[in-house]
């Protein structure tokens, strides 16, 4: 397949697909069309299944129904040209790993063998060291990479997963709340850097969100999920009271405040996190 | 024990070739520097990633199950390596299938029944050898291993295994470090967590093995964790921290047998006093480059491997 066709290519496929986890449905019915280039926000309240859907594109997660095509091929296939970025981990201040080596494992962790190139010269040792600068100075991790990566505080940590999960210049990245925990101006700095990242290296990004108004400006696409369903459009059509009102099936306001942010009220509250349950009884 | 019988004819005289000499004229001591070296390696090589896995508690299990091992070998009449290989490589695979999820032995259920084996293997081990009547080194030799008595066919043996350890771990290094420090992505990635879960618990049963019949059962755990967590404090690269923690799994075997030589206490006491010391000092460099607030000169530097 050429270059060419890959972009006119959709990144991302499902067609009324379903996962089911413990014989229940987490979500059900679900289309989803994911163009090539696309920044893309998952939102919706804790417990509907977003994590579970970045899993299920990744081939974590089967299908319980329906079919899914990524990057062209079934779930799982094509895992070499996806990059992950799971939900926040964080590493142990003894950890006797440096930032760097952490985002190499994105570039040959997966490979056999022992890490020690053919001398120091090799053509594939100098190429992996080049794109694993490249990557660290993509995300601007330079000055700390080589420290220990339990010992940088948790926004760089964060970079260096970005830098890990960018560093074999994936077709698609997938990223399970790179935002959580980081403070406002690192949110919008890092939100600002995937999109640019997406713009120049023509990768389609999904990334799972809590807030939409960091990435707001950005995005191509929103994939909203809750009571079991999913809806995706632009922002403007997605996020709007009648949509929402839909979706929740319960009146629904979104307010937009002067500085352009917006609320969404009316949302039933979100059971507590990782519980696992969806409260709103939507599922089926 | 030692052989108090060669070494009345030995004394050091702190001259490093005579000395030396006399180390390396007895067959049976260069046996044991042979095979010392061998389990050496295999113990740092894989003692390095056990302590990155927090799985010391299965390594000190499968340590210890050499012990019953070797003892219900005897007491049955066959060859100890039989006993030491066969029943930590049962306990190995058994470890390995109840770890939880492809992951690290670090759960509360692992821990519990690891503790339960290791604790049933310990009497076992004492009941063989009160059961067996004749001629035993006695469970002293077995527990806190012995210079003499080691064959040309054990070093064989150990070579062997050692080589096949070698380039087992030399293949699956890599995608076992990434799935140690980042499992979700290693996962995610299509590196085979599990069966790589699996294949470690295997070459540590194995380690565990060839290093109990050397140093002994209870020291070998010594082997497997201190040369790692002295280097590990030492450096955050890890090819560098590897390559430290062999040389030092080495030297502490080698000066454990050279002091086990000389004197009349058994090469176990030797062998975890120096990697202690090693450990100490290591741990005092640590402290005062972070107090000082660099991170050592080690631990700093440009991200070539």
């Amino acid at each position: 397949m050429t270059l060419d066709d890959r972009r006119h290519q959709p990144s991302v496929v499902l067609v009324n697909a379903a996962v089911r986890i413990a014989r229940q449905n987490v979500w059900s019915e679900v289309n989803l069309t994911v163009g090539h280039g696309e920044f893309v926000a998952i939102l919706g309240p804790n417990g509907t299944g977003k994590s579970t859907l970045v899993k299920a594109i990744l081939g974590l997660h089967p299908l319980a129904q329906g079919s899914a095509s990524v990057l062209g091929a079934p779930p799982g296939v094509a895992a070499r040209r996806i990059g992950y970025l799971p939900q926040r981990r964080s590493f142990d201040p003894g950890l006797p790993v440096r930032g760097a080596d952490i985002v190499r494992f994105g570039y040959d962790g997966d490979r056999w063998g022992f890490p020690l190139g053919l001398g120091k010269m090799s053509r594939a040792r100098r190429e992996a060291r080049e794109k694993i600068e490249w990557a660290i100075e993509m995300v601007g991790a330079g000055s700390y990479a080589h420290r220990p990566i339990g010992q940088v505080s948790g926004g760089e940590q964060q970079r260096l997963l970005i830098a890990q999960a960018l560093v074999r210049d994936p077709d698609l990245l997938l990223l399970d709340e790179p935002l959580d925990s980081l403070d406002l101006p690192n949110q919008g700095s890092v939100a600002a850097l995937l999109s640019d990242i997406c713009r120049k290296q023509g990768m389609t990004v999904m990334l799972v969100a809590h807030d939409v108004n960091p990435i707001l400006g950005f995005l191509d696409r929103v994939v909203y999920l809750a009571r079991g369903r999913v809806i995706s459009g632009t922002p403007g059509e997605v996020i709007t009271a009648e949509t929402l009102s839909r979706l929740y099936d319960t009146r629904i306001d979104v307010f937009t405040t002067s500085e352009g942010r917006l609320c969404v009220v009316g949302q039933p509250d979100a059971p507590a996190p990782h519980s696992g349950h969806d409260h709103h009884g939507g599922r089926n | 024990m030692t052989g108090f019988a060669v070494l009345a004819a030995t004394g050091l005289t702190w001259h490093l070739g005579s000395d030396l000499r006399q180390l390396t004229a007895y067959p049976f001591m260069v046996n044991a520097l042979r095979a010392g070296a061998l389990v050496a390696m295999m113990a740092g090589a894989v003692g390095w990633f056990m302590v990155l896995r927090r799985q010391s508690f299965a390594g000190h299990s499968l340590s210890m199950i050499a012990f019953p091992g070797a003892s219900g070998a005897i007491l049955l009449g066959i060859n100890p390596l039989i006993g030491y290989f066969g029943m930590t490589g049962v306990a190995a695979l058994a470890f390995a299938a109840s770890s939880p999820r492809g992951g690290r032995a670090g759960s509360r259920e692992g821990a519990a029944l690891i503790g339960t084996v290791q604790a049933f293997v310990l009497a076992l081990g004492f009941l063989f050898v009160s059961l067996y009547k004749g001629l035993m080194s006695g469970p002293i030799a077995l527990l806190f291993g012995s210079i003499v008595g080691i064959s040309n066919y054990d070093v064989t043996i150990l070579a062997v295994i050692g080589a096949v350890t070698a380039v087992v771990l030399a293949v699956i290094a890599r995608p076992l470090f990434f799935a140690t420090v980042d499992e979700e992505v290693a996962r995610a990635r299509g590196v085979p967590v599990r069966a790589l879960s699996f294949a470690f618990f295997v070459l540590l049963g194995v380690t565990a093995a060839g290093a109990a019949e050397v140093v002994g059962a209870t020291l070998t755990f010594a082997l497997l964790v201190l040369p790692a967590a002295t280097a590990q404090r030492l450096t955050a690269r890890p090819v560098l921290s590897m390559t430290i923690t062999i040389g030092l799994s080495i030297g502490v075997t080698w000066i454990g047998m050279a002091a086990a030589f000389f004197s009349v206490y058994p090469i176990g006491f030797f062998v975890t006093t120096v990697a202690v010391a090693v450990y100490v000092v290591a741990a005092g460099i640590e402290f005062a480059a972070r107090r000082s607030g660099t991170r050592g000169a080690l631990a700093v530097g440009k991200f070539q491997t």
